[in-house]
């Protein structure tokens, strides 16, 4: 089969595999229909994620027709369309048993503070990921899902991670009626982000970014106010003249390690890898909310550390809520808000690229090239 | 830079999802006796390795599904099992990860190269998508590129040069109190 293949910073590409092979009876090997490259993707292909070995292959949201199953898979059969969580989740340890599937202890050998994910490192486990034609999945009873007959599976696809961790950085910000709620990064998961803030009650959404052109889309899709922080000149002082001088009711970092817009986080962070990448977005957040706010984090940051104002956080009595999103626990609600008409994913998709031509789509993605916000690999064709 | 507020009677879905009780404790606030803690749990049926799986050694046994993607090898296999003597809360435990990350680049161009495949590096790094939608970008990258070969090629040529007009040291001076008015 074909496979992305991972050959070290900013190289990809694609090479013949071997097929996957049913290594545990709750296995099942689905063929891709349709597989995402996320934002998080890039942090592997910057060559920020520790133990991410060459010939791996990425690929954490994606969906396809299941094709074989292990002995003790009921709840799906061969020939299922199926949506699969980026998490991989027994379904039965102590952390799974409190709808927390993000972090279950039973599927990444290589570390205990992250959970199994799909086509992440092998910090996050060492599986093989969906960019490719076919991919093992294991817990098939846990994490896959039937999709809908009504559901387009543009939809679908984007339901294993970029909805749901928008979704939860909203419902982490524990966002009340009128709230205003300031969204670092305009990428698809701070679209979602800021467009869920809305299904909580905000009041007021504000979106941070460089990129003219997807602050454009944030203000329509969110829709959202929206600003550049490149004509920022203090971030803490912009915001708080936003807000009546007190702060953000919550702030949420949807940027992770990748963050632009601070010279000495970038070198230290981003080129020196002395911190787990740039926390500008985080720095940020924590000095622009309000005293006794909340601040959610679903950007993606290394495993060793980053500097950040902690004092702050103490000094103004600041919640801090973060996790890799529970995709299990969201979904039935997630699907119920697609089918009302509340909320529209497959809006974010700009490219629809063909699996040979993947080192072209991570470059158009990392580069931000071509107005690109969602790029989807189609490993199977159409 | 102007406001843009939002009238929120417009957003589908408005204050659907609003909650009073979402409080910074959720999901663990849901928890109703101890008994649904599950702190035992019923494993799932354990996987055998069938390659070289690293545990961090915060871990008491192995879980019960392991990922077998390219198990390590070479001198960064080396490294990576040595890292993994070292907890995650350990840095060394990260950079020796990170440096074993670099020499497995080393090693994957020459395992390409031993098997007879030369790597299309730009085409890796999506140089056609730079071309089709960056010009100036892609001529930057090119001009830069061909500057640093340049200065490369000629840096090892004028060493090569160097050394075919020099003399060649003895092996040993015929006589050692000549021997210090030996140029080298």
């Amino acid at each position: 089969m074909l496979a992305m293949n991972y050959r070290g910073p900013y190289r990809v590409r694609v090479d013949e595999k071997p097929m996957p092979q049913i290594l545990h009876p709750e296995d099942a090997i689905v063929r891709v229909t349709r597989s995402c490259i996320c934002g998080s993707d890039l942090h592997l292909y910057h060559g920020m994620v520790p133990d991410t070995r060459v010939g791996m292959t990425f690929g954490h949201e994606f969906c396809g027709i299941v094709e074989q199953v292990g002995p003790e898979v009921r709840n799906l059969k061969v020939g299922d369309h199926v949506l699969v969580p980026f998490n991989i989740a027994c379904g039965k340890c102590h952390f799974c048993q409190q709808g927390l599937f993000g972090n279950c202890h039973e599927a990444n050998a290589q570390a205990t503070a992250v959970g199994g994910i799909f086509g992440y490192s092998h910090t996050a486990g060492g599986y093989d990921g969906g960019q490719a034609q076919y991919v093992r999945v294991p817990y098939a009873d846990v994490g896959p899902m039937v999709i809908p007959d009504w559901m387009d599976p543009d939809d679908a696809v984007l339901l294993t991670d970029v909805v749901p961790t928008g979704y939860q950085a909203a419902e982490m910000g524990g966002i009340q009626p009128g709230d205003t709620v300031v969204v670092f990064g305009a990428g698809p998961v701070g679209l979602m982000a800021a467009r869920s803030a809305w299904l909580f009650g905000a009041g007021r959404v504000i979106v941070i970014d460089h990129l003219d052109y997807r602050l454009e889309f944030a203000r329509v899709f969110g829709p959202a106010e929206v600003y550049n922080f490149r004509e920022i000149d203090d971030m803490a002082v912009f915001l708080k003249k936003q807000t009546d001088s007190l702060g953000a009711d919550v702030c949420i970092d949807a940027v992770g390690g990748d963050a632009a817009g601070n010279a000495l986080h970038y070198l230290f962070g981003t080129k020196l890898k002395l911190e787990a990448g740039s926390a500008i977005a985080l720095h940020w957040a924590i000095n622009s909310v309000k005293k006794g706010g909340i601040v959610s984090i679903v950007g993606v940051y290394g495993p060793t550390g980053n500097m950040v104002p902690i004092g702050n956080v103490v000094n103004k009595g600041i919640t801090i809520r973060a996790n890799q999103a529970s995709v299990k626990r969201l979904l039935p609600r997630l699907i119920d808000h697609i089918k009302a008409g509340h909320i529209n994913p497959k809006a974010m998709i700009t490219h629809r690229v063909p699996l040979a031509d993947i080192a072209d789509a991570y470059h158009l993605f990392s580069a931000k090239l071509d107005g690109c916000i969602k790029p989807v690999l189609l490993p199977n064709g159409q | 830079m102007t406001k843009q507020m939002v009238d929120t009677s417009k957003i589908p879905g408005w204050g659907a999802d609003a909650d009073p009780e979402n409080d910074p404790t959720y999901p663990i606030r849901h928890i109703e006796d101890q008994k649904s803690r599950g702190l035992t749990w019923t494993r799932p049926t354990q996987q055998i390795p069938n390659v070289e799986i690293l545990r961090s050694i915060e871990h008491n046994r192995l879980p019960a599904v392991i990922g077998t993607s390219t198990p390590p090898s070479g001198l960064s296999g080396a490294i990576r099992r040595y890292a993994f003597r070292r907890s995650e809360s350990d840095w060394l435990h990260w950079l020796l990860l990170m440096g074993a990350d670099r020499i497995n680049v080393v090693e994957g161009v020459v395992e390409d190269l031993t098997r007879g495949k030369v790597p299309n590096i730009p085409g890796e790094m999506g140089a056609r998508a730079e071309w089709q939608h960056n010009k100036t970008g892609f001529a930057v990258k090119a001009g830069a590129t061909a500057a640093i070969a340049a200065v490369l090629v000629a840096a090892i040529r004028g060493r090569q040069s160097e050394k075919s007009v020099s003399p060649a040291a003895p092996a040993e001076p015929a006589d050692p109190d000549k021997a210090l008015f030996i140029p080298y």
